[in-house]
This record gives structure tokens, C-alpha cells and sequence, in this order.
């Protein structure tokens, strides 16, 4: 599927592919279902945020193949003003919490997600979306007049 | 998601013909329910809120139960609980001083956390760790996987209601505990490696006493299974109980025993062999229905072959240093530090600032008691992670959950907890 691939790289032995956030899903199918490669297993889906650059964030997947044992990490490049992807909940039914995962912490939506909720901060947190960049360590609102804080602030 | 809410839309009245509206009652029963027609059933599945403080769910995890009768219909996890931002915090810490950060994530088996970790980070540094602190670290993965395993055992058996195991699985693992202790200063929370080696060397006196562990415990453990393996009680409560197929575990991206349950033979230390496994024997049990009991059975298995294990890597444990001889990344001898002003501000100088890693990313990940435990580290060249995303098993394995739950009773709910070993620690990080 070479258009839905931008570019790769082999580092550290790991095999990294990025990939069109519009191809995403066709992508992830592709490896999913292709007999060779046959990524049968989502380790894992998580996100980085970089926010000098654009677009601003990186969905990156790794992928696991139990019948060939290889690895391979996908990622896509979303923008923060259009700040969403295709679910690859369709493919592995284990990417339902993953992906609810980065949704609750890098406020990434995924498209036709079933329950697409926050996860692990409450239902009703305002305050932002904790990993990232722009998000103090330290949290926001009333945690900030905690008076501590100032203090490691000023460290 | 709102209970109230949740609770209108499941209940619903079946003699009516249209299409249920979800949430409100339809305008024609505004003269109650008491106006149902005389045999008309109404159909109404109970909330039932489990957590987060109960005793059975190993943590503050909350579930909201859909059930009809006792049937459990939908089971939703609502996690987080004991979220406290290890990934955030890591990002303001430098590399040594995550690795007590990562003791608190799977509090019951800090060992393995700290080698997740320091694996990744070693990976990124591109350094070799001398042999005899390769052998230490694998046998203090594998007496942690011992001691976690045992920890399972007896929860999953006081769970579901037999008490005995619970005291005779924590002796032994009090000796494991003992052993850490003995070895680092401390049972849980350990801390104990570092990156190119391990915090100090492994004693004489603490292989003796590991032998004359080794020398009784697959004894121990034919105690366990004497207890419990043709236990009707067990085999009740265990047999057939959230059962999972291969397809579906691999599907969820399930790990570890849990996967293994199913028959799936994949095992990190086998597929991709990191410290010293690919030097001893060993085998990887597998089950056959993907059942809680096929699970019991593969964590019991697994306690006999981490016994060889650490027995073959006594055995074969070389002489030479248990850290790498790199100063820019590990701490000076303990020794010199007291007696060596270089040495003092070495050491002060690698735990305040840290050391710089060179620019990259990378993913590693080790089988944990518990299932694949990786970290996944970006790197922008400075003391300090960019970005160091932990792929907890135990958060993982939660998103199986409701699939799992969905058409047992109420009182299968611990079982199936119980099953995944679930540490709340790790999934809510």
C-alpha cells in the first residue's frame, strides 16, 4: 500500500512506518489482514505531542504479529485544529480502551469510536487534556491555589 | 456515563409494540404501570454499582453491572481510580529517577517493572549490561514472578472463598519478600536496578538461602494444587468460567497468562528472549479452553518452571562486576562514595542531573507476571523523556472485561477479576 505510506525507518531493529491519517484505517487493515505480515496483535496505541511542530500530534500504533513474531509501529500525524482519526476499533476489538485512553489524554478523537469517553480522569474534568505539552505538571485549576505550588514552581 | 441516565435507558416494557424511545416512558403509560394489561411482563434490568471499595477487586476499581435476574448482561469499568499521572510525572523526571516511579505502577511485582524500563532505556543508550548482572536480573524477575504468582493464587482462592491458601501461598512468598529485602532494602517497592546493571551485588548468603528455597518449594506447590486442583468447590467456581477464545484474546490484545489460557503460545522471554532466557531451559505452559481454571493452571505451572529457572541460573551465575563500567551512566561503588570526594559528586551529579539519551524512540517490553509489560520511550536528547508511555497488561486487559463478564452470574464477577490478576496500580498508572 505505498500511498498510504508517507515514509519509514529502521532504528534499533524497530520498524517504524508513517503513515497518511486519511489511509489510516485502509493501513492498519492492510497489515491486519495481509497473510505475510498478519499483525494479528494491537500492543499498543498511544500519542505524542509536539507542539513547535505541525502537524501537532503523532498516534503511534504497535502492532504485533503472534504467527511471524515481528513487530511494526505505525504512526499518523494529526493536526490540532482538525484533531481527528479513524478508530481502529473495527480491526482489534482492543483498541476500544486505547484509544479512549489517548482521547481522555491528548484530546484526540477517533472517528466512529463506539465510547469514545475520558478513561482514566473523571467523566466531568474540564481542565484540558493532561499529556499535553501545554498542560502543567502540577494540573490546573484549584490545585493551582494550593499554596505548594507556587512554591515548586519557583524551584 | 451517567448512571440515572444509563438506568432509563435499560429499562423498557416489552407489550409495547413500537420502538422504545430510550429514555422516557411512552406517553400512552402515563397512567402508571399498574394499568399494564393483566399478564403483560415488565422487563427491567438492575444497575448494580460493584466498587470502588470492595474488597475483591484488588484496588479501587469501580464496575456499573447490567443484570437480569443474575444474569450479568453488561459489565462497564469505570477505571481510574488510582490514576496518578506516572506518564506526566516522568516527563519532569530524569531516566534514574522514574525507575522508583515505575516501582508503584504493579506494586506487587516492582522487580519486573524496573526491568522493563531500564531494558528500554538501555536500548536507547545502546549499552551492554555485564553478564553476572544480567543472570541477577533474571533471577530476581523470576522470584518476583514466584512471588507475584503466589500473591495470585492466594487472592484468587480467598476470593472465592477458600481461605487456607491464602496463608500457606504468603509464607512462602514472605521468604521471597525476606530475600529482597535481604538484597536491597526493601520487599516492595525495590528499586533495585539501574541503568547498566543493578543497584548492588548478589550475596552469597542470599543464593544459599535461595537454594534451600529452590530445594523445597515444587513441594509447596504440589500443597497448593493438593488443596485446590480436585477441589469441587474450585472446579465449580473456576471451570467454564469467563472464557475467552484464542482469536478473541489475541483480538484484544490480551498477554500473558491470560492469552496463554487460550492456547496462544506467545511469551516475551520466548519470542523475544531478553536476559539470560535463551540460556536455560525452560517451557511455556499452555491451556486449552482459555477458562479461569486453564488460567489457575498455567500460573501454577509457571511457579515450577520459574523454579528451574532461577535454579539453572544459580547454577550458571559467572563472576564480574553487576554493573557496567560506563561513569557517565552509572553510580560510583557505594564504598567509594562514602570515602571519595570525586566519587561523591559523581554520584550527586548522575542523581540530580541525569544523563543525556541520545535522540530517538524506541518500544521494549518483557513478559511481567501479569502479561507484556512495555515502555515506550521518546527521546529528544535530553536528560529527561519526552515522552515514556508505559503499555500496562493489567489496563489492557480490562478492555476484555465486559466481553468476558457478559452471561455470568454476579457472583462469577470476582472470579473474573480475579483471573486477569489485576493490579490497579498498573492499569490506572
Amino acid at each position: 500500500m505505498p500511498e498510504a505510506i508517507i515514509s519509514h525507518q529502521e532504528r534499533f531493529g524497530e520498524i517504524t512506518f508513517l503513515a497518511r491519517r486519511e489511509k489510516i484505517s485502509d493501513f492498519l487493515r492492510f497489515l491486519h489482514d495481509t497473510p505475510g505480515l498478519s499483525f494479528d496483535h494491537i500492543t499498543d496505541i498511544t500519542a505524542v505531542d509536539f507542539p513547535n511542530e505541525e502537524p501537532r500530534f503523532e498516534v503511534v500504533y504497535q502492532l504485533y504479529s503472534i504467527k511471524n513474531n515481528h513487530r511494526v509501529r505505525v504512526k499518523a500525524r494529526v493536526p490540532e485544529d482538525d484533531c481527528a482519526i479513524d478508530s481502529a476499533t473495527p480491526i482489534w476489538k482492543g483498541a476500544n480502551f486505547l484509544e479512549r485512553e489517548v482521547y481522555d489524554m491528548m484530546g484526540i478523537t477517533f472517528n466512529d469510536h463506539p465510547d469514545l469517553r475520558r478513561i482514566l480522569m473523571t467523566e466531568d474534568f474540564d481542565e484540558g487534556y493532561p499529556l499535553r505539552k501545554d498542560f502543567p505538571i502540577e494540573g490546573r485549576g484549584w490545585r493551582d491555589t494550593f499554596p505548594f505550588l507556587d512554591e515548586y514552581d519557583k524551584g | 456515563m451517567d448512571a440515572t441516565k444509563e438506568n432509563e435507558e435499560v429499562i423498557g416494557i416489552d407489550h409495547y409494540g413500537e420502538e422504545s424511545d430510550g429514555g422516557s416512558f411512552p406517553a400512552t403509560d402515563a397512567r402508571g404501570l399498574l394499568a399494564a394489561p393483566r399478564g403483560a411482563r415488565r422487563v427491567e434490568d438492575m444497575l448494580l454499582n460493584m466498587g470502588p471499595q470492595h474488597p475483591s477487586t484488588h484496588g479501587v476499581l469501580r464496575v456499573v453491572l447490567e443484570l437480569e435476574g443474575e444474569t450479568i448482561v453488561k459489565a462497564t469499568p469505570h477505571l481510574g481510580y488510582l490514576h496518578r499521572g506516572v506518564e506526566k510525572l516522568a516527563e519532569d523526571a530524569t531516566y534514574t529517577q522514574i525507575i522508583p516511579l515505575t516501582d508503584r505502577l504493579d506494586y506487587v511485582c516492582a522487580m519486573t517493572n524496573n526491568y522493563a524500563f531500564v531494558r528500554t532505556v538501555e536500548k536507547l543508550l545502546q549499552i551492554q549490561v555485564p553478564e553476572r548482572a544480567e543472570y541477577i536480573r533474571t533471577i530476581v524477575s523470576e522470584m518476583q514472578r514466584l512471588s507475584g504468582h503466589l500473591f495470585w493464587l492466594g487472592t484468587q482462592a480467598l476470593d472465592i472463598g477458600a481461605m487456607t491458601v491464602f496463608f500457606y501461598t504468603f509464607r512462602e512468598r514472605e521468604v521471597l519478600l525476606d530475600l529482597f529485602e535481604l538484597l536491597c532494602g526493601a520487599r516492595l517497592t525495590v528499586s533495585y536496578f539501574r541503568i547498566g546493571g543493578v543497584d548492588r551485588d548478589i550475596t552469597t548468603e542470599i543464593i544459599d538461602r535461595l537454594y534451600k528455597f529452590l530445594e523445597t518449594f515444587p513441594a509447596k506447590v504440589e500443597e497448593y494444587n493438593t488443596l485446590l486442583e480436585t477441589n469441587r468447590i474450585w472446579l465449580a467456581r473456576t471451570k467454564g468460567v469467563a472464557l475467552i477464545s484464542a482469536a478473541d484474546a489475541i483480538n484484544f490484545g490480551l498477554t500473558g497468562p491470560v492469552l496463554r489460557g487460550s492456547g496462544v503460545n506467545y511469551d516475551v522471554r520466548k519470542a523475544e528472549p531478553y536476559g539470560v532466557y535463551g540460556k536455560v531451559e525452560w517451557e511455556v505452559p499452555l491451556g486449552k479452553n482459555g477458562d479461569t481454571y486453564d488460567r489457575y493452571f498455567i500460573r501454577v505451572e509457571e511457579l515450577r518452571q520459574s523454579a528451574k529457572i532461577i535454579k539453572q541460573c544459580l547454577d550458571q551465575i559467572p563472576q564480574g562486576p553487576f554493573a557496567a563500567d560506563l561513569p557517565m551512566l552509572t553510580y560510583p561503588p557505594r564504598d567509594k562514595v562514602t570515602n571519595d570526594m570525586e566519587s561523591l559528586i559523581h554520584h550527586f551529579m548522575i542523581a540530580t542531573r541525569g544523563f543525556e539519551v541520545p535522540e530517538g524512540e524506541v518500544y521494549s517490553s518483557i513478559e511481567a507476571p501479569k502479561g507484556e509489560l512495555g515502555f515506550y520511550i521518546v527521546s529528544r536528547g535530553s536528560n529527561k523523556p519526552y515522552r515514556c508511555r508505559i503499555r500496562p497488561p493489567s489496563f489492557i486487559h480490562m478492555g476484555a472485561f465486559d466481553h468476558m463478564a457478559r452471561g455470568y452470574m454476579i457472583a462469577d464477577i470476582v472470579t473474573i477479576f480475579g483471573t486477569y490478576d489485576v493490579v490497579m496500580g498498573e492499569c490506572d498508572r
